[in-house]
């Protein structure tokens, strides 16, 4: 959960003034973030009371919900973008909350990270332990991460839902993004955390975006 | 400027307004009474009147928000959130408090005079709904020059006028911040109202409500109606720690004084009531309570009643162990709110302190609330 830099790459993706809805959205780090620098009309969804009233002293507008159960209340394509930062595996029905979050956006930002990683599976395969690594820190009894899964389960998703994979990158502490194809295996060891940018499939494509190279600042 | 103006250091101000005969309020129920709304004001309306706070009272509160209460000299209701230096700063804030119609503080009330026939209303008064005591305010403001309120504010009763305030002038509404309160009276609202009423009624002192005219007060039953709606604006925890089960005094006395000291405490708690409410008072503004459902007026749809007010910054503050109007009628307005599209905000507030935490000192609320209003503030170019 330390893997934070996909904040700089969700910040290049979002376009200013545009509707954001942060799930999971901590301290409001991010949305913060997001309202300096590019003027978002910014939501929040925070599991957390604590976390809430910080939200709420820092002036954000957040509500205090699970990203399991309230995301069904909010209306179709109310926003612009929906961002689920390394929340994803700890939501009880990933399928589900996938499903919502390009319901009620155009646009879905979904980091997590990659329990297909090397480290994961050598730890697993070398000391026959859960793996403790630096994108999953905590032990297997304390961890939120109830639904891990690999970039391969969540390509595999995707296509399952009919999303259509609009970018992804590999997240590593510390290391600019890297734009990655999802469907190579070896990016599947390689990468710590992933980022992906999707839409819904059997819509226009996507607006004119920005081009690859302003995507992942390469 | 009153006596304690000056320690308040701020400035305050207030009266009674009366609307003329060519200005009646038209209540909800088809009836129109001549309106007298009694109000207080602390800190001044800026140049472009954009500063104005209303600040909405409960079941049993009055204008005296951030005043010493004329009856019986305690600190106003919400002066821990009002004052300098505070949440609701009147340096910064031109905050407004009323007495709802109903009430029995010098707003047009079953206590006022008919101007028809010269006596209290007493049950002639016509009854009143949460829209008419908001049409009230929204008279008072106009009144008072201000075009658009920066926020409304209030808890339990005074959530539901927030609410109704976004339903009815979302236009004349820059942000508003709904506490511990509802959408709608549940029937275990209505029940527990229903008890006090039935209290008050069989009180012989009574008298069909006619008692002022003959001199006479229902004091009794309105003190059993008060002890039992205080125990729903506690926790049992919060009972449990203050009283638990010990005595008034050295064993019991085996028969049916006040042996154990919740009993004193809830006795003292009616006995003091009466001295600062009228018995019809509470009648008309319960039933107010009962009849809120914001849903019902609007298709029995919660959403539809916010569509207007997608351009309000709202605020919902429940508490976790408010067993009155418990969180899940917060999250219930919440949803509407998203459904709406509506900029809201949402937290529940730990504490055991029952429903009663909205009066009290709560660090979470006040942090909550002057992050809420300072963001609103700077949206609204507010110094």
């Amino acid at each position: 959960m330390s893997v934070r830099e996909d904040f700089r790459e969700i910040l290049r993706l979002v376009r200013p003034s545009s509707r954001v809805l942060d799930v999971g959205c901590g301290e409001g780090d991010l949305l913060e973030l997001l309202t300096r620098e590019k003027q978002v009309d910014g939501r929040g969804l925070e599991i957390e009371a604590a976390n809430v009233s910080t939200c709420l002293a820092r002036g954000l507008a957040v509500v205090q919900g699970d990203a399991d159960r309230d995301l069904d209340h909010f209306p179709t394509k109310a926003f612009d973008y929906a961002i689920l930062s390394q929340t994803l595996q700890a939501t009880r029905n990933p399928r589900h909350v996938l499903g919502e979050l390009l319901r009620i956006a155009d646009k879905a930002v979904v980091t997590f990270p990659n329990f297909g990683h090397w480290r994961v599976r050598l730890g697993l395969l070398i000391d026959g332990r859960m793996p403790e690594t630096r994108a999953l820190p905590e032990p297997w009894w304390s961890t939120p991460n109830i639904h891990l899964c690999t970039l391969a389960d969540f390509n595999a998703l995707c296509a399952d839902l009919d999303l259509r994979v609009e970018a992804c990158a590999a997240l590593s502490a510390g290391k600019p993004a890297r734009p990655i194809d999802p469907s190579r295996p070896m990016e599947n060891m390689r990468a710590e955390a992933v980022l992906f940018f999707l839409s819904r499939r059997g819509e226009e494509a996507s607006e004119p975006s920005p081009p690859r190279g302003d995507l992942f600042g390469g | 400027m009153s006596a304690d103006g000056e320690a308040l250091s701020v400035e305050e101000n207030g009266g009674t307004y009366v609307f003329g005969a060519d200005r009646p309020l038209v209540l909800e129920s088809g009836a129109n009474i001549a309106l007298e709304v009694a109000y207080k004001t602390y800190g001044r309306l800026n140049a472009d009147r954009s500063n104005a706070v209303l600040v909405c009272h409960a079941l049993t509160g009055d204008q005296y928000a951030a005043s010493p209460h004329p009856t019986t000299g305690k600190p106003g209701w919400w002066s821990h959130l009002i004052g300098p230096g505070k949440p609701l700063d009147p340096a910064r804030y031109f905050i407004i408090a009323t007495n709802s119609v109903g009430g029995c503080m010098g707003s047009s009330g079953p206590s006022s005079i008919n101007p028809a026939t010269g006596k209290a209303w007493g049950l002639t008064f016509p009854v009143i709904t949460i829209a008419d005591m908001v049409r009230a305010q929204a008279m008072l403001v106009e009144a008072l020059g201000i075009d658009s309120l920066f926020a409304v504010i209030g808890g339990s009763m005074g959530g539901m006028q927030v609410l109704q305030w976004a339903a009815d002038y979302p236009e004349r509404l820059f942000s508003a911040l709904c506490v511990a309160s509802a959408a709608r009276h549940t029937a275990q609202n209505i029940a527990f109202h229903e008890v006090g009423r039935q209290a008050i009624m069989a009180d012989p002192d009574w008298r069909g409500g006619d008692y002022a005219s003959l001199g006479v007060r229902p004091e009794k039953g309105l003190a059993v109606a008060r002890m039992a709606a205080h125990i729903t604006y506690l926790s049992e925890p919060a009972l449990q720690r203050k009283f638990g089960r010990e005595l008034q005094r050295d064993g019991r006395s085996w028969g049916f004084d006040a042996d154990f000291q919740v009993e004193s405490y809830l006795r003292h708690q009616g006995a003091s009531f009466v001295d600062r409410f009228d018995a019809n008072s509470y009648l008309y503004i319960t039933r107010a309570t009962d009849y809120f459902d914001l849903a019902e007026t609007h298709g029995g749809v919660l959403a539809n009643a916010f569509t207007k007010a997608r351009e309000v910054r709202f605020c919902v503050l429940s508490f976790t162990s408010d067993w009155l109007y418990p969180t899940t009628e917060s999250r219930h307005i919440v949803r509407a709110l998203n459904a709406a599209g509506a900029r809201a905000s949402f937290v529940e507030i730990e504490s055991d302190k029952g429903h009663d935490a909205f009066l009290l000192d709560e660090p979470v609320m006040d942090s909550a609330i002057r992050g809420f209003l300072a963001s609103a503030a700077t949206a609204r170019g507010l110094a």
